[in-house]
C-alpha cells in the first residue's frame, strides 16, 4: 500500500519536473545579459530616484535607452561609469544633488492660526489648508521623513524637518512626498538655497512669518547679472551661472528677512 | 405616490432650532470684500477689471473660461483694489478681487422688471450663466450647464431640491416661508427649459410649514409638494432622485442619465431674479449658527469675510473652537475668520472650544456600522485600510471616487476613525496619479 503511494506520487513528481525542465527549455525567453551585469553594479534600493519603479525595471530601460546612463542618483557618478563600460558608452558628468527643506517657519517664526488634531500626515493637513497662516509652508508632520529610505531626514525640534547630508543620497522620494513643494534637491555643492516657497506680496508674507521672503528683490540686485533673477516674489538663484560662490554673499548679507540658508560659504556675517 | 427609502443614512440631532425662526435680514456691506474668481465647480472665471477701476452693485468682475465656467459680479459699490491671492473656503488661497466698499451704487437696469416670457430657451440659458448662477446647496456646479443636458438624455424630472438635511442650517427653510412665490416662478423658467413631465418640490418632514406654504402655492400649476421623511443626506442629489423617482444614478452618472435635473430652492430664486430683474448672483442667504450670540440667517454679499458676518449675529459668545463653512456633517473647518463668504456657502457654523470633542481614536472593530449606513453602498472601513496602505487603485476599485462625502460613516464609527478625511485624501492622490 505504502509502496504504491510512493511509486505514484514519485512518479507525478518525476513527470512535472520533466515538464517544467521541458516547458522552460522551450519557452526560454532571450533576455539582454548586460541586464544581469547592470543589475549587479546598481545599489539595489529600489528607492525610485531615476523615475524607473525600481532598480531592475531601471536596468531593463537603460538597456533599452529609456532611460540616461547616468540615471540612477544613488550609484552616482562611480555607477553611471560602470554601466557605461558594461553598455559600452561614454557616461555623462553625474550633478550630485542633495535634498534642502524650503521653509524656514518653525513653531517662533510663523503664526500659527489654528490647532490641528486631525490625521497626522502632511497630506491629510494640506487638504484643510494647513494650520499656519502661511498656505504654503510646511506642515510639520513628516511626510518627508516618513518617505526616505535611506533614514537621512528627521523631524527636528522646532516643527521643520532636517536633512542630513551625509546620508542623503538625492534620490527626491521627499520631494515626491511633500504636498506643498517645500523639499526640493540643489547641486551638492549649492553655496545656498532660498528658505520660501510662499508667492505672496511682501506684506501678506511678513504678516504670517517673520523669516518668509517678502520679494524686495535686492538679493537680485546685489549679485552678479543672472545668478539671482526675481520670478513674481520669489528669488531664483541660477547656480549654473554662478561663477564664484563667494559673489552669492552679499545676497545672503543683505536679506533683510535672512531667508537665504547658507550651506557652502565661509565667513558670512548674517 | 410611494415615497422609497434610499440605503442607508443616519439621524444627527438636526439643531435647526437655533436660526429656524429668525427671518433672513440683509447684512450691511464690510469695509473690504474678496471675490474669489472661482467660487464654482469648473475652470476659475478670468477677470476682466483692474485697479483702481470703479464698480458698482452687480457690476461684472470677469469672464466665465469655458463652457463649465460662470462670471463673478461686484456685490457692492466701490472701487478694485487688485487681484489678489486670498483665503478660500476650500482651504490655500486663491486669487481673489479685492474691492473697498464705498457708496451704495447699483448697476445700471439691475432690479428693473422685464418680461421674459418671449425668451428663447438658449437666450434664457445665456442670461443665467452669465448671471453668474451656480448650485446654491453647496457643489457650486454651474446652473446653465445642468439646464443643457446633451440631446440623447432628455430630462422627464424636474426635482426643486428643500431637504435641507444637513443639521443646523435653515436657509433654504426660511427662503421656502419667506419667497415660496419667487421659487415656483423660478421652477417654472427651469420648466420651460426643460420641458418636463413631472416637476417635484422634495421638502423634508420635519418643515411641515414650508410644505404646506408651497402646496398652496403650487394649485394649480401641477407641480408637486413631496414630504420625504427626514433622514439625512436626503436632499444628496442621488439620494433625493432615488426616493421621489425610485430611480438609481449609475455609479459615476449623472442626473440626466436617469432623466432628472435636481436644483436647489435657493438656486430657483436667483434664476428668477436673473430673469426678471436682471439682477446677477452677487448675495446669498447664509445661516450663522451654533456659538454666535444671535444666530440666524442673513442675505450676505459674495465676499464678506466670516468675521464682519458673525459680527452682525452678535458675535462669537466664548472663546472660538471651531469655524465650519457648511454644516457639521459635509461643512470644512476653516483655519482663519477672514475666508469669505462664496456662493456655495449656506452656512457658517461656529463650534465654541468646550464644544469641540477631541476624541481619541481607536483601531477599526470591523463592526461595520459604516458599511450599514454608507447611502452610496460603499464599504468605507475597507477603503480606508487601502488608502492608508497606499494602495489606491484598489481603493477606486471599491468605489472611492462615488463617495459623496457625506460624513455618515465617520459619524457612526465607534472607534471614531477619521474615515471622510481619509476619503478626500484619497480622492486627491488618485487624481494626482491619473494626470501623470
Ligand atoms: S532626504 Fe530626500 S532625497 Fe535625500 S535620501 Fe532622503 S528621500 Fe532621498
Ligand atoms: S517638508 Fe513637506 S512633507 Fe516634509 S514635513 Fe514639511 S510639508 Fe510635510
Ligand atoms: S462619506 Fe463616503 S464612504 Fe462615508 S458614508 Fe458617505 S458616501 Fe459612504
Ligand atoms: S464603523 Fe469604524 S470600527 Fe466599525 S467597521 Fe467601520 S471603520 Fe471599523
Amino acid at each position: 500500500m505504502i509502496l504504491i503511494s510512493i511509486l505514484v506520487l514519485g512518479g507525478l513528481g518525476l513527470v512535472f519536473g520533466l515538464f517544467l525542465t521541458f516547458s522552460a527549455k522551450k519557452f526560454h525567453v532571450e533576455r539582454d545579459p548586460r541586464i544581469e551585469k547592470i543589475l549587479e553594479v546598481l545599489p539595489m534600493a529600489n528607492c525610485g530616484g531615476c523615475g524607473a519603479p525600481g532598480c531592475e525595471p531601471f536596468a531593463e530601460g537603460v538597456v533599452a535607452g529609456k532611460y540616461p546612463v547616468n540615471g540612477c542618483v544613488v550609484g552616482g557618478q562611480e555607477v553611471a561609469d560602470k554601466i557605461a563600460a558594461i553598455l559600452g558608452v561614454e557616461a555623462a558628468a553625474v550633478v550630485p544633488k542633495v535634498a534642502v527643506v524650503q521653509c524656514l517657519g518653525d513653531r517662533e517664526t510663523a503664526k500659527r492660526f489654528a490647532e490641528y488634531t486631525g490625521i497626522k500626515t502632511c497630506k491629510a493637513l494640506d487638504l484643510i489648508g494647513g494650520d499656519k497662516g502661511c498656505v504654503y509652508g510646511c506642515l510639520g508632520l513628516g511626510d518627508c521623513v516618513e518617505a526616505c529610505l535611506f533614514d537621512a531626514m528627521y523631524m527636528g525640534e522646532n516643527g521643520l524637518p532636517v536633512v542630513i547630508e551625509d546620508k542623503c543620497t538625492g534620490c527626491g522620494e521627499c520631494v515626491r512626498a511633500c504636498p506643498r513643494g517645500i523639499m526640493a534637491l540643489v547641486p551638492k555643492d549649492a553655496p545656498i538655497y532660498l528658505g520660501c516657497v510662499s508667492p505672496e506680496r511682501g506684506k501678506d508674507v511678513s504678516d504670517v512669518c517673520s523669516r518668509g521672503c517678502i520679494g524686495c528683490s535686492l538679493c537680485a540686485r546685489v549679485v552678479p547679472e543672472g545668478n539671482i533673477t526675481m520670478e513674481g516674489y520669489l528669488p531664483v538663484i541660477h547656480y549654473e551661472n554662478v561663477k564664484n560662490p563667494e559673489d552669492l554673499k552679499p545676497a545672503v548679507e543683505r536679506c533683510p528677512t535672512k531667508t537665504f540658508v547658507v550651506r557652502n560659504l565661509e565667513n558670512v556675517n548674517v | 405616490m410611494k415615497l422609497l427609502k434610499f440605503k442607508g443614512g443616519v439621524h444627527p440631532h438636526d439643531h435647526k432650532e437655533l436660526s429656524k425662526s429668525s427671518q433672513i435680514m440683509p447684512v450691511p456691506a464690510p469695509e473690504f470684500v474678496y471675490v474669489p474668481l472661482s467660487q464654482h465647480t469648473g475652470a476659475p472665471s478670468k477677470p476682466i477689471v483692474e485697479k483702481k477701476a470703479q464698480v458698482k452693485k452687480g457690476t461684472r468682475l470677469s469672464e466665465p473660461v469655458g463652457f463649465v465656467s460662470v462670471p463673478v459680479h461686484s456685490p457692492v459699490s466701490g472701487t478694485v483694489m487688485g487681484i489678489v491671492p486670498y483665503y478660500h473656503p476650500l482651504g490655500k488661497k486663491m486669487d481673489a478681487i479685492k474691492i473697498k466698499v464705498e457708496g451704495d451704487e447699483i448697476e445700471d437696469g439691475i432690479g428693473e422688471e422685464r418680461d421674459y416670457s418671449n425668451m428663447k430657451k438658449e437666450e434664457m440659458i445665456e442670461a443665467i450663466k452669465m448671471a453668474g448662477i451656480v448650485g446654491l446647496g453647496g457643489a457650486a456646479f454651474p446652473t446653465h450647464v445642468k439646464l443643457s443636458p446633451p440631446p440623447d438624455k432628455p430630462i422627464d424630472t424636474v426635482i426643486i431640491n428643500g431637504a435641507e438635511c444637513e443639521p443646523y442650517l435653515t436657509s433654504d427653510y426660511r427662503l421656502m416661508l419667506e419667497r415660496p412665490d419667487d421659487i415656483i416662478k423660478g421652477t417654472e423658467i427651469i420648466r420651460r427649459i426643460l420641458n418636463p413631465k413631472r416637476v417635484v418640490i422634495g421638502i423634508e418632514d420635519n418643515k411641515p410649514d414650508a410644505i404646506q406654504i408651497l402646496r398652496e402655492k403650487v394649485d394649480g400649476t401641477g407641480i408637486e409638494v413631496v414630504s420625504l421623511p427626514a433622514r439625512y443626506p436626503q436632499g444628496s442629489e442621488k439620494q433625493l432622485i432615488y426616493a421621489i423617482t425610485g430611480r438609481k444614478v449609475p455609479a459615476g452618472g449623472l442626473p440626466f442619465d436617469v432623466g432628472c435635473y435636481v436644483q436647489n430652492v435657493g438656486t430657483a430664486i436667483a434664476i428668477y431674479e436673473a430673469l426678471r430683474f436682471g439682477k446677477p448672483l452677487y448675495e446669498r442667504v447664509v445661516t450663522i449658527t451654533g456659538g454666535v450670540n444671535k444666530p440666524g440667517n442673513f442675505l450676505v454679499p459674495i465676499g464678506t469675510p466670516a468675521s464682519h458676518v458673525i459680527e452682525q449675529a452678535g458675535g462669537v459668545k466664548g472663546e472660538v473652537g471651531k469655524i465650519i463653512f457648511g454644516g457639521p456633517m459635509m461643512g470644512l473647518a476653516q483655519i482663519t475668520d477672514a475666508v469669505p463668504v462664496i456662493k456655495g456657502t449656506s452656512g457658517i457654523l461656529i463650534q465654541l472650544k468646550n464644544e469641540v470633542h477631541i476624541e481619541d481614536v481607536y483601531p477599526c472593530i470591523r463592526c461595520s456600522s459604516c458599511v450599514d449606513v454608507c447611502p452610496m453602498g460603499l464599504m468605507p472601513n475597507m477603503m480606508e485600510m487601502l488608502i492608508n496602505a497606499g494602495k489606491y487603485e484598489m481603493a477606486e476599485k471599491m468605489g472611492l471616487m462615488f463617495c459623496i462625502e457625506c460624513g455618515c460613516c465617520s459619524y457612526v464609527c465607534p472607534s471614531k476613525r477619521p474615515l471622510v478625511h481619509t476619503f478626500k485624501m484619497g480622492k486627491r492622490e488618485v487624481l494626482k496619479r491619473r494626470k501623470k
